[in-house]
This record gives C-alpha cells, structure tokens and sequence, in this order.
C-alpha cells in the first residue's frame, strides 16, 4: 500500500494530549486537505509524518514502509513550511539542489574545493544541477536562480519552497499552512498552481491549512480536525452537504451554519419552538437542527423571526434575523427576492425539511426521515 | 537657519508658519545636544587630537619647552627593542585569544543550546569572570599559578609533573596571560553566541532534517555555521579590540616582566607616559594602538561584512 | 532538532562536560575562596585541600578591614560609577532624541562626531586629559575619575538606534496635546527610555567598576581609590606573601558587582549582549 497511512498517533505536550489516536490515510497521488482551527493538532500532526516530532504511540507508514522510528532523511517525504525556511545564505539554485546534494553526494564529495576532486563527483554535480535547473523552470524561476531569498517577493520565496520540494520526487509532499503568508489575490492563484503541481507529480499530498476556502477548492478529499481528533475525512462536496458532526458542520461554510434547538417527541417527530418541521429522527429528546444560510428562506407562515440587518455582497445578501428565543440566524437570498425588507421588519422563516440536518446531543449526526404524515412547516 | 529659502523668493520679514516651526525645532535640538556637544569637544576631540600632536613632539611632563620633531618618536619606536617585544607580544596575545576564546565560546554556546536543562546556570557559571574584578582575578590566578605554593603546580605535582614557573618564565608567562584573557573573554562571547544561536529560525534545522541531513555535523554546516556568520563576525572584531586592550592583568601580574618579556602596547604607553612622564612618546605608542583599533574596525565593515551578510 | 524532551539519561553527557568545564572555569574562584579561609601556613604547605584545617577567616578578613579601608574603596566605587552614570545619562539621552526624532540642520555632522567618536578607544585621549587635569591641580579628585568618562557617544548612539525605534506618532500625539518640545522629552521619551537606560547603566557600571587604567593614572593615593586600585594597593603595601589577607580582600572587592550580577541575571546577560558593540 503506498501513500501515507498514520494509525492511532497519540502525542502528549507537558500533561495535554495533543494527539488523540489519529488515523488517516493519503492514497498514492492523492491530495488530502488538513484543516482545522489553530492549536487543532494538525501541524503536530504533519511534522510528526515529516519526523520532526515523534508519536508516543502509533504508527506511521510511508509508501507501505514503517517509518515511525525512522530520522526525516530516511522517510522520503518533502515538506513546504509555513515561513519556507529557506537558507538565507544560498542562492536559489543551491536551495533547491541542497536536498539533492546531501543525498546523492557522500560527506567527501561535499567538501568545499576538494569535494570537486573525488571520484564520480563531477558526474552527479552535473546531473543535480540538471535537476534543479529544471525543476526552477518548471517553477518560472529560471531567471532567478542566482538570487538570494532575501532578493525574492513572498511569492517568489514560496516557489523555491516548492521547488525544493519537488526537486527530488520524493514519496509524500507534506505542506504547512504555504499559502498563509501569501496576499489574498496571491493566495488565490497559487492554490491552482499547487494542485497543478501535485498533479504533475503525483505523490501522495498531505496539505495543512486554517483556511476552509483553501481545503475546499484544493483537495480530492478534506480531513475536519479539531480538539485532537479527526471529526471527518470526506470529499470537499460531503463534508460541506453532509457533514458527520455539528462541529464540521459549523466550521466548514461561511457564513457559518445556523443551528436550531429542537426536539424530537416520543415517536421522534422533530419539532421546533413548537412548530412541526416535517422531519422524523431516529431518537427523542433535545436535538440540533442545522441549516445552511442558502436553505433558509422567508415564506408566508413559519417561524416567527424579527430582521436584524442586511449586508450586500453582490451576487446575494446576507439576512440577519433573530428568532424569539433569541437565537440568532443568518439567511443568503437573493437580492432579487429582498422584497420590503429591512431592519426590523417582522418576518417568518421557513425550509425545506430534505436540506435539514440534525445532530444529536452528542454532536453526531443523525439520519432523519421525511415525514409527510405530519403537517410540514412549510 | 532663517535664510534657508533655497533661491525661493521668501520675504525675510514674514517667515512662515512652516519656517517657524522648523527653527523652533531646531533651536531645541541644538539645545538639547549642547552638555554633550560641549563635553565632547572639550573630553573626547580635544584631547584625542592633542594626543595625535603629541605624537610629532618631545614633550615630557613638567619640562621647561616643547619641540616638533616630527617623526622622530616614530623612528625612535622602530629601532626600541622594548617597543617591538611590546607589539610582537600584543599581536600574539591578540593571535591566542581571539581563536581561544571564540572557538571555546562557540563550542559551550551549543552544547548549552542542544538541550533546555541547566541553561541559566551554565550561562551565570561562564559569564561570572565578566563581572568580576579583574584585579581581584588577576590576584586569585596569581596564588593559583604560583610556582611553589600554587595548586595548578600542585595537581601536576600529583601528576609526577614539574609545572613551570608561569609567570615568571619569559618563555611561559604570554602563554600564561593569553590563557587568563581566553578566561576573561569565554563568558562575553558565549553570551553573544547564545543570542545568535536562539535568533536561528527553528524551521530552518527542521528542514534541513528533512532535506536530508542527517547528522548534526550536517546540520551545522548547512545552517548553524552560515546562520551565525554575522554573530562570528562581530564576536571576532570585538574579541580582538578587547584583546588588543589588555592591561589590567599585565600591570598586576608582571609589570611587562621578566625583562620585558610581556610587555604590551598598553602597558609601554602607560610606562612611557605615567612612570617616565615621556608624553611625546607615549603618544607615540598611542597612535600605533589607535592604528590598530581601526585596521580591525575597518577590516570588519569593508572586507569581511560583505561575505557574512544576506539580503 | 526532535523537539522530544530528551530523558536525564540521553542528557547526560552534555551535562557532565558542561560542568566539567564550569568547573575548570570556577577554579580560581574556588581557590580564591579557599585560599582566604586558610592560615598561611596551610597556603604555603601547598596541599591540595580545598577545606582549611585551622579556620583563619577572622586573621585574614580582619587583617584587610584593618590595614585596608575598604569601606571607603567601595564607596569611592560607588561614588565614581554612580557619577559617571548620571552623567552619561544626562547628556546622552537629550542628544539620542535630537538626532533620532528632530529634523535640524546639523544633524548629519553631530552624527558623523558620533560615529567618528566611537572608533576611539578611551586609552588615546588619556595622555592629554591626565596633562590637562594636572595642570588645573585636579588629580586625584572624584572630578578626576569622573568628568573624562562623563561623554559617551556609545550611549549617544544607543539612545538615537532606542529612539528610532520608538513611533513617531507618539511625538506627534503628544504634540497634539499641547506639550513644548522639552516637555516631551521629560515626560514621553525619558519614561520610554527605561530598557536602553537599563542596559546601558549595567553596561558602563561593569566597565567602570572594573577599570584599572585610568584610576591608575589619576589617583595616587588612597582616599580616592575605587577598588579596583584598592586591591593594587594592598598588594604594593602588604607584599605579595601574605596570600590569604590578598585573596580575602579579592574576596570582598569582588562580590557586591558578582552578587548583583547574580541577582539580577537576566538583566545583565541581556545589557551587556545589547551593547556588546562597544566592548
């Protein structure tokens, strides 16, 4: 089995745990999206793979080897760090060619004058700066090569991060937060190139970010992390439209996803502030019921709510109600369907029960049956 | 500072608002700076220009007429014995210092760096002879260096070793004085080695590890040594002034004996000029010190900064 | 770099040649300390007890009270250090504002006087300031020992480098609320100066406590004596035989800087590796 493949990794800080028995599983050239609020454990997690940290228990496995006792040299794995650590003291062509050289050159051919003179020495110098030349163009860094990271932009910098990375087509990329000291626009173009990048090399990626935007649109699959735990591995579709847990729920999406207090009577009929919601959980008792900004909309009759404030985002706005209990809601509509209001109009919320997700009290999801037996809210 | 109009055709009469403002910021500025204007030029330039006259001249404290005599102290210092001993003894202490006690610095500062345990502790232990006395130093190594009652000649003595006499042998007693300067020196520089060291991003060795190298000799070489360039310049620089410096432990301990066999810049210009009153002289031997301060200070920005520097 | 915590026992090496080498470094100190606790006898039996037999501390402690006034050597150090710091202080902190918050003509020669001043080591303007003070009959005087020490264009240079640092906004906020420009100085700069002035005074205390040369050359006799000469004294007077009353009266001159030193650690460690520039 190749890829990257962690099971039950637990890590304690001075009396935390900071790992709770993680498991995750990259696939050979699969790109997998880390994400989570900061001091999750995720980055943790991810120098653990890299073997700057080590596991108190668990395993790791890198292309079908354990590597979990093994130092960051022997676990053929790149990484791109959040501040790029480049050598300042290296040009850019010799950062790139430094994972090379320490690998494809012995102690002795290393040598500064001498080096030079040792058997074989000049082929593989020769063949390295093949390598790197290559891989710098294939960055568009061609003409910078002999700069400094000093001389380079942000965006610059994090190519030769990436080059360096790449350079020596290793088994795993691992990639720390690289786009968060990036500008927005930068940001937004560089995640293309990364995916670009990773499919051009085909390696297992595991990529760690705060940023739900980036996991989204980059990933094949987005692993939800929080409190030291993995909530949910998913496609980016699944873990938006069908979350398994209230806290993915309510972290993935922006504006973040209403959340109702509801209850589920003797036969499971959920039902809230009194009101019937056509919606049927396998349970009784108190329950969530979380909907989307986009799956809330005024209707005629509903719940009864009182308009907060409109703020408009161009292709939609943002409606802030607040419901009698005080629960406070956000709603995305249309600007078309505005109609009258404003803040501090009266209105009246409704949904479609099908787009209703409910969650225990435990925050795990619960399936939920329509049931059109019982009068709709709608 | 009022007819400052760059050809503008400003009516005298009428500054300003702007013009106004800009004078009465600059009164208080010259004000502000006047106590250490004056004392500058009455303390500092003064005197160090005098100095530099001095040196051209035959004055003696207390004598009756002055004469320029041009480079004639210059001369005399080329053909003095003394003198020479003097400057070939200050370049070697200089030569063992430095190395000495960079390199031991260097070495302390990263075993106490590669842990967390005993930090504060180890830095106090080395950085204790920099707040000391040095005088009072000077005398405790004079008891632990004496020839008979000593205790350094007494563990060799265990040894079934003869120690030398260490300060009074003129083949030992530089070795023994450049041993004390690395001692008086280890604590400054270790402190300013720690501080470089903990400026190293920690990303960096990671990403070494995880570039492939793999021993800590490897790591050292990839980013401590390079990392730390800028902290080793200047702890060689300012090794070297110091060391060029020494005075105390000479005056204490030796006086520049046995038969001037560690005499030091300091210690010549201070017998020429405070014992024998010879300022003209002395001044002399000022120069060639001053001279020596500057060639390292210039050696620092203009030939050696350029290569340590990355931006 | 595994950031582990690495056990007592992987540790242990490092540890033992640490100590190993803090020990080697300690050896004169513990020597010193030994030497004053000992009767002369016992130091010139040249044994390699660290502990004394007969306990002498009360011959050789008293021996320096009584032909040392040792007191009056420490005040003088205190007097002296005290002195020049005040007045470093006084006329570098104004001088570091002007030339790092103050737009004047001017300014670009006072700085070059700085940086030039600063590549002069104290020992070159000695000879004519040692003339100049004995033609007012000024030698062996507090002014003596003070006033050359009085100008310090490291301190000038340290301020204006602090200064810079400090927004500029603040000098305009606190123009805005109506302060003069000497009123700013006293009570928005000088406040703010606190952890450069704190670095420098550990800074030049260490330097002119510890100074030997110029003391030397100025002061000839007792009453003014800082200890450093005070120790220079005794050796002169007492011979160099009487190693267990020297090392005593090393003892004392030593600790009130090495005691501070230890108690307030971090600080010194800290102002001596910020103006480590000087040297």
């Amino acid at each position: 089995m190749s890829g990257i493949r962690i099971e039950g990794l637990v890590r304690d800080y001075g009396g935390s745990r900071v790992l709770k028995g993680v498991s995750l599983q990259v696939g050979p050239g699969e790109f997998v999206a880390l994400v989570g609020p900061s001091g999750c454990g995720k980055s943790t997690l991810m120098r653990m793979i890299a073997g700057i940290d080590r596991p108190d228990a668990g395993q790791i496995h890198i292309n079908g080897r354990e590597v979990t006792g093994l130092r960051p040299a022997a676990r053929d794995v790149a990484m791109v760090f959040q501040s790029y650590a480049l050598y300042p003291h290296l040009t850019v062509a010799e950062n790139i060619a430094v994972p090379l050289a320490l690998r494809r050159l012995t102690t002795a051919q290393r040598l500064p004058l001498v080096g030079g003179l040792m058997p074989g020495a000049r082929a593989a110098r020769r063949q390295i700066e093949a390598d790197v030349a290559q891989a710098a163009e294939s960055l568009g860094l061609g003409h910078l090569q002999g700069r400094r990271p000093g001389q380079l932009s942000g965006g610059q910098r994090q190519r030769v991060a990436l080059a360096r990375a790449i350079v020596r087509r290793p088994a795993a990329f691992l990639m720390d937060e690289p786009l968060s000291n990036l500008d927005a626009a930068l940001r937004v173009q560089t995640r293309r190139e990364i995916v670009d990048i990773h499919r051009r090399a085909g390696a297992a990626t595991l990529y760690v970010t705060h940023d739900q935007a980036e996991a989204l649109t980059m990933a094949d699959r987005v692993a939800v992390m929080q409190g030291g735990e993995i909530l949910q591995v998913a496609s980016p579709e699944a873990i938006y439209a069908d979350p398994a847990d209230l806290r993915v729920a309510c972290f993935i999406g922006s504006p973040r996803i209403n959340t109702l207090a509801a209850e589920a009577d003797s036969q499971g009929f959920v039902r809230v502030a009194g009101m019937a919601t056509g919606l049927r959980a396998p349970m009784t008792g108190a329950i969530t019921l979380a909907l989307r900004p986009e799956d809330l909309q005024p209707v005629a009759h509903g719940l009864p709510a009182v308009a907060e404030g409109i703020e408009f985002l161009g292709e939609s706005l943002l409606l802030h109600a607040r419901l009698e209990d005080g629960t406070g809601l956000v709603l995305r509509i249309a600007p078309e369907n505005r109609g009258h209001l404003a803040a501090g109009a009266r209105l009246a919320l409704g949904f479609d029960p099908a787009r209703a997700l409910l969650f225990g009290a435990d925050g795990k999801r619960l399936p939920a049956r329509i049931q059109a037996a019982e009068p709709a809210l709608v | 500072m009022s007819d400052a109009t760059f050809g503008l055709p400003v009516a005298p009469a009428k500054a300003t608002p702007a013009a106004r403002h800009a004078r009465s910021e600059a009164i208080t500025a010259w004000l502000l700076s006047l106590p250490a204007i004056l004392s500058y030029l009455l303390l500092l330039l003064l005197p160090t220009l005098a100095a530099v006259a001095l040196a051209f001249t035959d004055y003696e404290l207390g004598a009756d007429s002055v004469r320029w005599i041009g480079l004639e102290n210059f001369a005399e210092l080329w053909t003095d014995r003394g003198f020479r001993q003097s400057f070939v003894n200050t370049v070697f202490y200089v030569g063992v210092v430095t190395p000495g006690s960079i390199l031991g610095a260097l070495v302390i500062a990263l075993l106490i760096e590669a842990g967390v345990r005993g930090r504060t502790l180890f830095r106090a232990v080395f950085f204790l002879p920099v707040v000391s006395l040095t005088v009072a130093m000077a005398s405790a190594w004079q008891y632990l260096l004496h020839p008979t009652i000593g205790p350094l000649n007494g563990m060799l003595r265990q040894l079934g070793i003869a120690g030398p006499a260490w300060l009074s042998d003129s083949g030992m007693v530089m070795w023994s004085l450049a041993g004390i300067g690395i001692w008086e020196n280890l604590g400054f520089n270790l402190v300013l080695f720690l501080a470089g060291l903990t400026a190293i991003p920690r990303e960096l060795y990671a990403a070494a590890e995880v570039d492939g190298a793999r021993s800590a000799w490897a790591r050292f070489r990839l980013v401590t040594w390079p990392l730390l360039g800028p902290t080793t310049l200047f702890v060689l620089t300012i090794t070297m002034i110091r060391s060029v410096r020494v005075f105390d432990t000479v005056k204490v301990l030796t006086q520049g004996g046995p038969n001037k066999a560690s005499e030091v810049l300091l210690h010549s210009m201070y017998q020429e000029g405070f014992t024998f009153f010879r300022l003209g002289y002395s001044a002399a031997i000022t120069l060639v010190f001053l001279a020596i301060v500057l060639a390292l200070m210039w050696l620092q920005t203009r030939v050696l900064d350029k290569r340590v520097h990355y931006g | 770099m595994v950031e582990r915590d690495i056990s007592w026992a992987r540790d242990l090496p490092r540890l033992a040649v640490l100590t190993i080498l803090g020990l080697l470094l300690l050896l004169p100190y513990i020597w010193m300390v030994s030497a004053s606790l000992k009767p002369a006898d016992e130091i010139f039996a040249a044994t390699l007890n660290l502990l004394p037999r007969r306990l002498w501390v009360v011959e050789n402690f008293g021996t320096v009270f009584e032909r040392l006034p040792v007191l009056l050597y420490l005040w003088n150090g205190v007097v002296v250090c005290g002195g020049i710091l005040v007045f470093q202080l006084l006329f570098a902190i104004p001088a570091g504002y002007a030339l790092a918050k103050l737009e004047f003509r001017g300014r670009e020669l006072l700085l070059g006087a700085v940086m030039l001043g600063l590549l002069v080591p104290p020992h070159v303007p000695a000879l004519p300031l040692y003339a100049g003070l004995s033609a007012l009959g000024m030698l062996d005087t507090y002014t003596a020992l003070i006033a050359p020490s009085t100008i310090s264009v490291f301190a000038i240079f340290l301020f204006r480098q602090f200064f810079k640092s400090l927004p500029d906004d603040l000098i305009h906020a606190a123009r805005l609320d109506g302060m003069g420009e000497m009123a700013i100085v006293w009570r928005v700069v000088l406040p703010n100066a606190w952890p450069a002035a704190t670095a420098f005074a550990i800074f030049s205390v260490v330097a002119h406590w510890n100074d030997l040369f110029w003391p030397l050359i100025v002061v000839n006799s007792p009453a003014h004596a800082t200890p450093a000469l005070g120790v220079l004294f005794f050796r002169t007077t007492e011979g160099d035989d009487d190693f267990g009353a020297l090392m005593a009266a090393a003892v004392i001159m030593t600790t009130p800087l090495v005691l501070a030193f230890l108690l307030a650690q971090r600080r010194f460690v800290e102002g001596i590796a910020t103006t480590g520039l000087k040297g």
